[in-house]
């Protein structure tokens, strides 16, 4: 099954190379970059000034039929569920789409100095987070596991970069 | 997984509704949802919930209303409400009529996440009356610790008899020697063991930075702060907070961790509300902190507070017995990661490795691993494979040696081998009787090599 990433407004040209590079090491499936044409102004919140993803993924799900495999939607733009001020990601459990984020990855918007590295580290923790709820998994108790929650930016950087072995067994096609 | 406490989301609002039990899914909880307050009351008498979410304001009975309702049912019921605007009447009759707390909608997912949590853990405490699991016989290790040595099952015993109280350690040794996988094994030893371990290298971080990185900032306390962000201190509450090279921090840095430590009480750089936090201490050095004491480059209060119980790692040339497990541990590791068919070490190439002092201890072990698996072109890693420095030095007594007891080692070492072990004959040809032999095979853990 092959994993495609959907830059949806998403701007880091170098940022998307470095993370498919890294998902490549990991993955024994293929991973595709795809242009699905969506168009975000629907879901923009004039209120709220961010973007609501449950909505973003229904419409993701209209254009997807012909692509057999894990949909990551990986965007900019700050976004939302109802009742929550921000979140990082959302996936289907189980399912094949999930939105990624990578607005409230950057570093300067915590300490105000830019860390590239760091970013990277972010993003490929959290689209292995989505990736692992639309493989079925939920959130681990092990800290050294990348499904652990992670509701602020501190619990991304302290959390592992790769799955538990336990969690690992229900990833399809995982290396190490 | 397993499955965590039941909560049940009151709420007026489908898409609320769904996105809070979605988000609380996730996070293994049982979650049930109801659309107003008869609806809640009803499934509440039916099952009872550990944690009941309910918006203040929805048709009919309101969020008040069935906070009272409910608590004359369970007076223990933990209820936290949700309000759409901070309505500071409201929120105190709330809190009056018996609510956990509440909190405005929309919610940071990280308060959400932690005032669930704590709230649900003060419940669960007060059930099970918070007896602690004892009679652990086992500590269990991080993957990474690695050692069958007397030494190392000394510490392992230490690790058990400190993990289960709260006091602080403090961790010595060479650098290389797994510092801080001690203290990981001591926090996953513990009762704090379900939240973080908190990491701070103070060596690597300038002055200036640490005091952010230790206890936060405030959105806009500097340009560039766009979002509040929480210190280390902040993040290991009821967890554990591992200062690593805390020889290495300045004077004023000193004082002001002494005061955190003692008070568990602190600031956000740029804020005035006072964060509590509960953390257990770690710390780590590899410098004579009793000599800094001395020379008034470190506190002599902070030292007492900080050395309460020590755990001291043994240089790896003082537990070679460890070297071919910790060897085949890195050949396996290494292996996994850069995909070779390495599968052993050859007798040669293992009898340079366990005669080397390594005094860049496991972590010079695992980088020469490492690199002898990269150039390496057989299954099985041979001398030639090893690090060129590591190519001088040979199994042979050679008189580089500065230490008497390192060179009385490798000659005792020599002569057991040129015998077969044969521990009569050894003994008579160092002109010492058995029983002396014995003690010094023991004290410089010598074995014999068995490939």
């Amino acid at each position: 099954m092959e994993i495609f990433i959907a830059p949806v407004k998403f701007y880091s040209a170098l940022l998307l190379q470095k993370l498919v590079t890294e998902l490549s090491k990991r993955f024994s499936s293929r991973i595709q970059v795809i242009d699905l044409k969506l168009n975000l102004d629907d879901f923009f919140s004039i209120d709220r000034k961010q973007y609501f993803s449950t909505q973003i993924i229904a419409e993701a799900m209209k254009l997807t039929d012909k692509f057999n495999g894990k949909i990551v939607l990986l965007t900019d733009v700050d976004i939302f569920v109802p009742a929550l001020t921000f979140i990082f990601g959302e996936a289907q459990l189980n399912g094949k789409h999930s939105i990624l984020s990578v607005c409230r990855l950057h570093e300067e918007f915590y300490s105000g100095i830019s860390n590239e590295n760091l970013l990277l580290e972010r993003t490929i923790k959290e689209a292995l987070h989505e990736l692992g709820h639309c493989y079925g998994l939920r959130h681990c108790v092990d800290w050294e596991c990348v499904m652990h929650s992670s509701p602020g930016i501190e619990e991304v950087d302290i959390k592992g970069n790769t799955f538990c072995n336990k969690c690992i067994s229900n990833i399809e096609g995982y290396k190490s | 997984m397993e499955k965590k406490e039941k909560i049940l989301i009151v709420d007026d609002e489908k898409i609320v509704r769904e996105s809070l039990y979605h988000w609380f899914e996730d996070d293994n909880y049982f979650v049930d949802t109801a659309e107003d307050g008869e609806a809640a009351l009803k499934k509440y008498e039916k099952e009872k919930f550990d944690l009941l979410l309910v918006d203040m304001k929805m048709p009919g009975m309101s969020g008040l209303d069935l906070l009272s309702k409910i608590k004359a049912i369970d007076n223990d019921a933990l209820i936290i409400l949700i309000t759409a605007f901070a309505s500071v009447p409201s929120a105190i009759t709330a809190l009056k009529n018996g609510a956990y707390d509440y909190v405005t909608k929309p919610v940071d997912p990280d308060e959400l996440a932690h005032l669930v949590q704590r709230a649900l853990e003060q419940r669960a405490l007060k059930i099970e009356n918070s007896q602690l699991k004892e009679n652990i016989d086992e500590i269990i290790k991080p993957d990474n610790l690695i050692g069958e040595s007397f030494q190392m099952k000394k510490i392992y015993e230490l690790v058990h008899t400190v993990a289960r109280t709260d006091t602080t350690v403090m961790i010595r040794g060479e650098s290389g020697t797994g510092k801080e996988l001690v203290a990981k094994a001591i926090h996953i030893n513990s009762s704090r063991k379900y939240f973080p371990i908190i990491t701070v290298n103070c060596g690597a971080l300038a002055e200036s930075l640490l005091e952010s990185e230790l206890f936060g900032h405030e959105k806009g306390s500097f340009t560039g702060a766009q979002f509040k962000r929480k210190g280390k201190f902040e993040m290991a509450d009821r967890g554990t907070i591992f200062l690593d090279e805390i020889g290495s921090i300045s004077l004023k840095m000193q004082i002001e961790l002494l005061r955190v430590i003692e008070t568990k009480q602190f600031n956000r750089v740029g804020g005035n509300e006072l964060i509590k936090s509960d953390f257990r201490v770690i710390t780590a050095t590899n410098e004579p902190l009793e000599e800094l004491v001395k020379a008034g480059k470190f506190r002599e209060d902070l030292y007492y507070r900080l050395n309460v119980f020590t755990i001291v790692i043994p240089p790896l040339r003082e537990r070679r017995d460890d070297i071919s497990l910790l060897a085949s541990f890195f050949v396996n590791k290494f292996s996994k990661v850069m995909n070779k068919q390495v599968k052993k070490v050859s007798k040669e190439a293992m009898e340079f490795l366990m005669n080397h002092d390594w005094p860049g201890n496991v972590r010079e072990l695992e980088n020469a691993i490492e690199r002898a698996m990269v150039v390496g072109k057989t299954d099985s890693i041979t001398v030639d494979d090893l690090p060129f420095h590591l190519s001088n030095n040979n199994s042979e007594f050679n008189g580089d040696e500065k230490s008497l007891a390192s060179m009385e080692r490798k000659y005792i070492l020599k002569i057991l081998n040129e015998t077969s072990w044969n521990i009569s004959k050894t003994a008579q040809l160092l002109e010492i009787d058995r029983v002396t032999l014995y003690n010094k095979i023991n004290k410089y853990s010598l074995r014999k090599a068995e490939y």
